[in-house]
Order: C-alpha cells, then structure tokens, then sequence
C-alpha cells in the first residue's frame, strides 16, 4: 500500500488533469481515442484516488491497447500522476554540511542491508543536493547526481561490508554481487525518477514529456505498427542513426585509448628482464565491416524489412561497403534503389521494390528457399571472408522446402551471419514458421522494435 | 437489460477471487472491477500458463455465476459460436407431417426445439447472470472478429427465422488471447486491456500454498526461486505457473524435504518439456553447483 497520487493542493480540476494526460500520452505515439477517455474519466471516478497503483492500472486498464505501450504510459503517468510534488521531506532534514562523501557512506550501508525504502529516501537527497541545474526556472539532473555519487564505484565497499562469501549461492539464486548491483541499478532508476518528478514541476509537464519519455515508437512491434507509427518511425530512421553513430564513436575513442595489449605488452617486457614498462596499446580493431542484407520484403514482414533497409543505409558510412537484396521467392539486388534522401516514405520505397526489381514471380507469398538458392548460383561472389550477413525475415516459409544447405554455404563464406526475426520467440516455429530450423544453422534474434534493432546493429559494429 | 456489478471495491474483488482459490494481482483485481464497473469486456493476453483462463473461472466462482465458454481455433465459425439448426431433427420432422401445411411445417422446424444454441447465444439467452469466456481469442480466424464487435457491442443476435434475441442481463465477458495474431483494433478499443505476466515472487509463493496446502513453506520459497532463474534462461518455453504448481505437487508426492540437486535433476521433466530446454537448465544447474563448492 502506497497511497494515492499527490495532485492537490493546485487549482487544476482532475478532468483536465485526465484531459492533458491524454493528450501527452498521444504525443507519444499512443493513439488514446474520445471514447477511452470518458471510459477513463469514469474509471477515475470509481477507483478513487486513495491508491496510486490502482489508479495507474485502472487507467492503463481503460487507456492503453497493447503491452508494447506499457512503459511509456508509466513515464507519462510517473509525471502527471506523481508520488508527491515538492522537496521531499527527506532533504529537507539535511544537515546543511551534507557533502557527497557522507552520502556515499550512508549508500554502502543502505546497500549492504537492502533497505528499498532508505535507498529511495537517498536518491531523494542526492538529487536535492547534487542535482541541481541552473537555469529558469531550475531543473534537476539526473546525470548529473549520478556523476558526483557514483554508486557504481560502491560495489566493492558494500561487498566489504556485507562481509558474506561470494560463492556461495543458494539453488537458482542471485549472488551476493549481483544482488548488489541490482540495488545499485535501483538506486540509479529512483534517482531518474526523481530527477523527472521535480524538473516537471518547475519547468511543466508537456515539456517534460516532450524530453524526457522515449516516444512510443521506439517500443512499437513492427508488425503490428500501423501505417502512422510506421510513418513516425521512418522519420525517426536518421536521429537513430545519428544516435548509434555518436554512440559508436564515443565506444570507439574510449576503446582506443584504454585497451593495453597484455601480452605483447609482457613479450616486449621479456627484452627488460620480466618487468613491463613500455605499454603496449592494443591495435585498433580490423576496419569496418563490409554489410550483405538479405531482406523478406513480403507484405507480412514489410514494414520491419523497409525501416531496416532504411537504417542501414542512413548508416552507410559505419561500413565499408553495403549491398542489399531483396526477395519475396526470387532474390533481386536493390541496393541502388533506396536511398534516404529520396524519399523517406517506405511505402514507397516498398513499391518501387516490387516494381522495379525482380523480387517476386507468380505468387506474392515468401519462398526462403527457392530465394536463397537464386543468391546462392548467382550472388554468392558478393560476400568476402571480412562481411556480416544480415538475413531479415519472418522465416514463415509457406510450409516450402526451407533451403538449410544454402543457408548453410551463405554463412560459410562470410564472417558472420545473422538472422532478425520480427516475430515473438514465443512463436517462433509454429505454423509454416521454420525458424527453429534456421536457428540451428545461424543465431536467429527477437527483433521486434526499433529499440532492440538499433540495439543489435550497434552490436554488430566493431569497438 | 440489467447489469450486474457484483463487486463493491477493488478490494472486495480481490477477496473473493481468494476466496475461491486465485489470488490476484493488484492489475488484475482493478481490471476485473473496472470490467465489471463499466460494463466492458475485458480482454488478457500474457503468456501460456499465467492463469487467464483460470481468472474466468473463478470470476464465475466467486459470483456464483454460470461460465459459458467459446474455445476458439483455426476454422470456428458462426455455427460453432453462435448457433445452428439441428438439421437431422429438421428432415426427421418434415418426413413425419403428414396432414400439415408447409407453412404449419416451416413455422414449426425453425423454433426452439431445433435450434442448437452455441457459447455466445447460449450467454445472451441467460436467465441468469453469466461469465462468458471467449478463450484463445488470437486462434480463431480474423473473419470471427466481426463477428464478436457484432454481438459484443449490443448483446443481441438475430435469428432470421426466429427474431432478435437480447440480453436480459449484460454478461461480464473475458477475452483471452496468446498473442500468436494481433487482435484488430476495432477489438482492442472495445475491451478494457489487461497484461498479465508471470507473477512476482511474493504473489507466486503465495499460488503455491494456496494449491498445494501441504508444501513446506521453505521448499516453497525453492521452488519459486528456480522456477524465477528459470524464466531468465533463453528457453523454447518457460516454465508457467501451471508448471510451478505441478512441481509443487510432484514434489509433495515424492515426500522432498528440500530441493537439492538430485531431486531437482530427477524431476526436471515436470517443469520443462523440450529436450534441449532440460539440457540448458542442467547447464545452469551444474554452474551454479561448482560455484558453490
Ligand atoms: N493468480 C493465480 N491464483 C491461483 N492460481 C493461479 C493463478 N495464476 C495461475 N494459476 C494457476 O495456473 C494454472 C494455469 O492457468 P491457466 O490455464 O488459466 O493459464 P492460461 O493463462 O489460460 O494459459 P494458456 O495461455 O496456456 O491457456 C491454473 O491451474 C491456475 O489455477
Ligand atoms: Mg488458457
């Protein structure tokens, strides 16, 4: 038992709290319609404020559709439905000398002793005290406490202080350690939460949306997007790139920098008798691999194929070279078809496929086999011994001949090959789905949202 | 039509859902009342096993209301789910009249008594309050969705040769589904939304006792535990609930004190069911083992 939302003392009625709710939960992609609302209003209404957890599952009850929605209505939630507004009372006991050692000391213990409610009341102070960003009006940051506590580093002096043996560890248990960095993990979720809940405050809750809540598309399922999320995504394709792209360069630089190449560091020191002066820093990592997609562009999966292909290509210049194919039953190389500057419609993209490339003949339903045969005799010269494969599909192969001897020749000439699969794991192999099949041969991943492909795809880009 | 709302609070959902023997999370407690409040339907999806079926089940239960069931697959249709004349009976009656007029006849084999009324006529016709549960909506074929807008939305159906037939009582309808199809929209909008996942730790080993009154509260506490590590693992199908109860009950049986290695290694069978998942799991076992040598 929590209690209710803190949403007085203000003069804002809840109809328009509701109203406003709404409205951002739009914004971010979740398609909240009249009739919901009124449905919410009136579940409002019934469940009463009294219990802000009931409250936020009678809501998400009445007001989401799906559970890919789920974790951005919480954000949303989290700031117009707040816990409490204002200084927490926490900080404001704060002895004013508090300096961020004491509070790194009093972190361990609550650490050690796996107190959640203490380890909130922490977070609290230490965006209070630490988290504070100028500006008009003021904010509080997240990184920013997070920067100058630095739990993280806290690990070993919890350990220390628990005193318990690492390794011991019960039947299906979690580690001591891990247990550790769990709370630790915690500790950074309430200090973001925190930092939210108070910047909302001062600098209003549609801006804070706005910022601060991934907007719903990066969490949508491809397939069952419809053609306005897949709009939004497509428009999302360059910021994603751009975000993977500084992402890798800041890997990149740190990589670099830190990396000491232990052993020659060690066979250069056998020169100076055993002692290791001179540093050895590791090479940078072979250059950029060279990219071979192989993309399902059938209607069932063509959604998730389209952004791909548009990802990979807004990201060209991560690679050193970037061929894509396409096909329904028969294998067409369409690299020079999409272009991002072009247009950035998939749609169209999508149409111009099927029209100016030989991708499909006779039917429009998927043959995996008869198509990787085609790239097989014809295409397989296009894969070097440095490239990654890339083979997007649904594998649902229309209970045709799947084509695992193929498949299997495509991964042994290239250095890598995988699979993205756009359906749920749950799934995978019932019906005419021969993913487990193909799983055997190559490792097949869930891909089902922009998140986890723009996860995989920074993966799939050397250090 | 009247509408019952058998419940008073979120609360007292919850207390009579426990009283017959499901224990629900806050999620599902607030739907359920919602559903009820609003006289919505209310539509589960989660994995396999976390009780969605067993919800509807004890919603009936708990409100001493009939349970009327629609089990849906690849292929139902308006015959199976809402009704169909018992043509047998039918041709048995026409060669039968003798010294009747066709229209005596016609009037005659398309009422009550040759009608074979299925899951979703059988609700609506209810004298009683009902629970109606529309399982593994995501099987059927998508053409069945028009169907339930249709009879969701007024809770009547007509029946050409017999007329409209209404709802006296607005049964409370539970839609659950796998997720193997998406559910259209038009669906979802109609529906109060519910997720239901595996449950917490806490909640779990509460399931447990409740099913399996005899376990010993620290074996208990084992059992969710491995079950919890389990669903962490990459395997073809995690062990449900379901699975967690039938171990509980194997384990009962077989008189284990505590659930060391062996038992765990002999009894693997009742929570996994694919091959290669069982070889993952004793991985992790023989991992964790040396680890705590
Ligand atoms: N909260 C709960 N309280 C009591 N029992 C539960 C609970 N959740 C699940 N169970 C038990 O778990 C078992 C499986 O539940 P059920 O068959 O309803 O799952 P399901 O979600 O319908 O699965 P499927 O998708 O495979 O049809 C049942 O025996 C049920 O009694
Ligand atoms: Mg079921």
């Amino acid at each position: 038992m929590t209690g209710g939302p803190d949403v007085g003392p203000d003069p804002y009625g809840l109809q328009q709290r509701l109203v406003d709710f709404v409205t951002a939960l739009r914004t971010k992609g979740i398609m909240v319609g009249t009739g919901e609302t009124v449905d919410a209003a009136e579940a409002m209404t019934r469940l009463g404020l009294d219990e802000r957890s009931i409250l936020r599952e009678g809501l998400a009850g009445t007001l989401t559709r799906k559970h890919s929605q789920r974790e951005t209505f919480d954000e949303v939630f989290d700031i117009y439905f707040p816990p409490r507004v204002g200084r927490p009372r926490s900080a404001e006991q704060v002895p004013a000398d508090f300096d961020v050692e004491t509070l790194r000391d009093m972190l361990v213990e609550t650490l050690a002793v796996a107190d959640l409610d203490a380890l909130g009341e922490l977070a609290e102070i230490a965006v209070d005290r630490f988290g504070e960003i100028g500006g008009d009006p003021a904010g509080w940051s997240a990184k920013q406490t997070l920067d100058r506590v630095q739990p993280q580093n806290l690990l070993a002096r919890t350990m220390g202080l628990r005193g318990d043996d690492d390794a011991v560890v019960e039947l299906g248990g979690v580690s001591p350690r891990d247990q550790v960095r769990d709370l630790i993990g915690r500790f950074r979720e309430r200090v973001e939460d925190e930092a939210r809940r108070r910047t909302s405050e001062t600098r209003g809750r549609e801006r804070m949306v706005l910022t601060a809540v991934q907007a719903q598309t990066e969490h949508v399922d491809f397939l069952s997007a419809n053609a306005e999320q897949l709009e939004e995504m497509r428009r999302g394709v360059r910021a994603l790139a751009r975000r993977l792209a500084t992402r890798l360069s800041v890997r990149r630089r740190r990589s670099h920098r830190n990396t000491i190449d232990i052993r020659r560091t060690m066979r250069k020191s056998m020169s100076t008798g055993g002692t290791p002066i001179d540093l050895v820093f590791a090479k940078p990592r072979p250059s950029r691999p060279d990219l071979v997609l192989l993309c399902d562009v059938s209607s069932s999966v063509s959604g998730f194929s389209g952004f791909t292909m548009l990802l990979v290509q807004a990201m060209k210049n991560q690679f050193k070279k970037v061929k894509v194919y396409a096909f329904v039953n028969a294998m067409a190389d369409v690299t020079e078809l999409i272009s991002v500057d072009g247009d950035e419609d998939g749609a169209g993209l999508q149409a111009r496929i099927l029209e100016q490339a030989h991708v499909q003949h006779g039917t429009s339903s998927s043959d995996y086999g008869a198509a990787f045969a085609e790239f097989v005799a014809r295409d397989l010269e296009s894969i070097g011994s440095r490239s990654s494969v890339l083979i997007l599909g649904d594998a649902r192969t229309n209970y045709r001949e799947p084509g695992l001897d193929d498949l299997r020749e495509i991964r042994a000439r290239s250095n890598r090959t995988f699979w993205l699969n756009p359906e749920q794991e749950n799934i995978w192999g019932t019906g005419d789905s021969a993913a487990f099949d193909y799983a055997d041969v190559v490792e097949m991943h869930e891909c089902r949202s922009v998140e986890q492909l723009g996860e995989f795809v920074s993966r799939l880009l050397p250090a | 039509m009247t509408r019952t709302m058998p419940f008073a609070s979120v609360a007292d959902v919850s207390e009579r859902l426990a009283a017959v023997g499901y224990l629900p999370s806050d999620a599902i407690a607030t739907t359920v009342f919602l559903a009820s409040e609003l006289g919505k339907p209310l539509l589960i999806e989660g994995p396999a096993g976390v009780g969605k079926t067993a919800l509807a089940q004890a919603v009936s239960d708990a409100t001493g209301s009939p349970l009327v069931r629609l089990q849906c697959y690849e292929g139902v249709d308006e015959a199976r789910a809402l009704y169909e004349w018992n043509h047998a009976k039918q041709l048995l009656r026409i060669t039968a009249s003798k010294d009747e007029s066709w229209d005596e006849t016609r009037a005659d084999i398309f009422s009550e008594e040759f009608l074979l009324a299925r899951p979703l006529l059988t609700a609506i016709r209810n004298e009683e309050p009902t629970v109606l549960l529309i399982d593994e909506t995501d099987k059927a074929d998508i053409e069945i969705e028009g169907l339930l807008l249709e009879v969701l939305g007024d809770f009547q159906i007509t029946i050409p040769e017999m007329g409209t037939v209404r709802a006296r009582h607005r049964p409370f309808v539970v839609l659950t589904s796998n997720a193997s199809r998406e559910l259209s929209e038009a669906l979802r909008r109609r529906c109060i939304f519910l997720h239901v996942d595996y449950p917490d730790s806490d909640l779990e080993e509460r399931i447990v006792q409740a099913k399996v009154p005899g376990l010993e509260h620290s074996l208990t506490k084992s059992i969710v535990r491995v079950i919890n590590a389990l669903r962490e693992l990459p395997l073809r199908k995690a062990p449900s609930v379901s699975e967690t109860i039938d171990w509980a009950n194997t384990l009962l049986a077989l008189g284990a004190v505590e659930l060391d290695e062996d038992t765990m290694r002999d009894s693997l069978g009742v929570i996994l069911k694919h091959r290669s998942d069982q070889e993952k799991a004793q991985k992790l076992l023989d991992m964790e083992s040396a680890l705590a040598r």
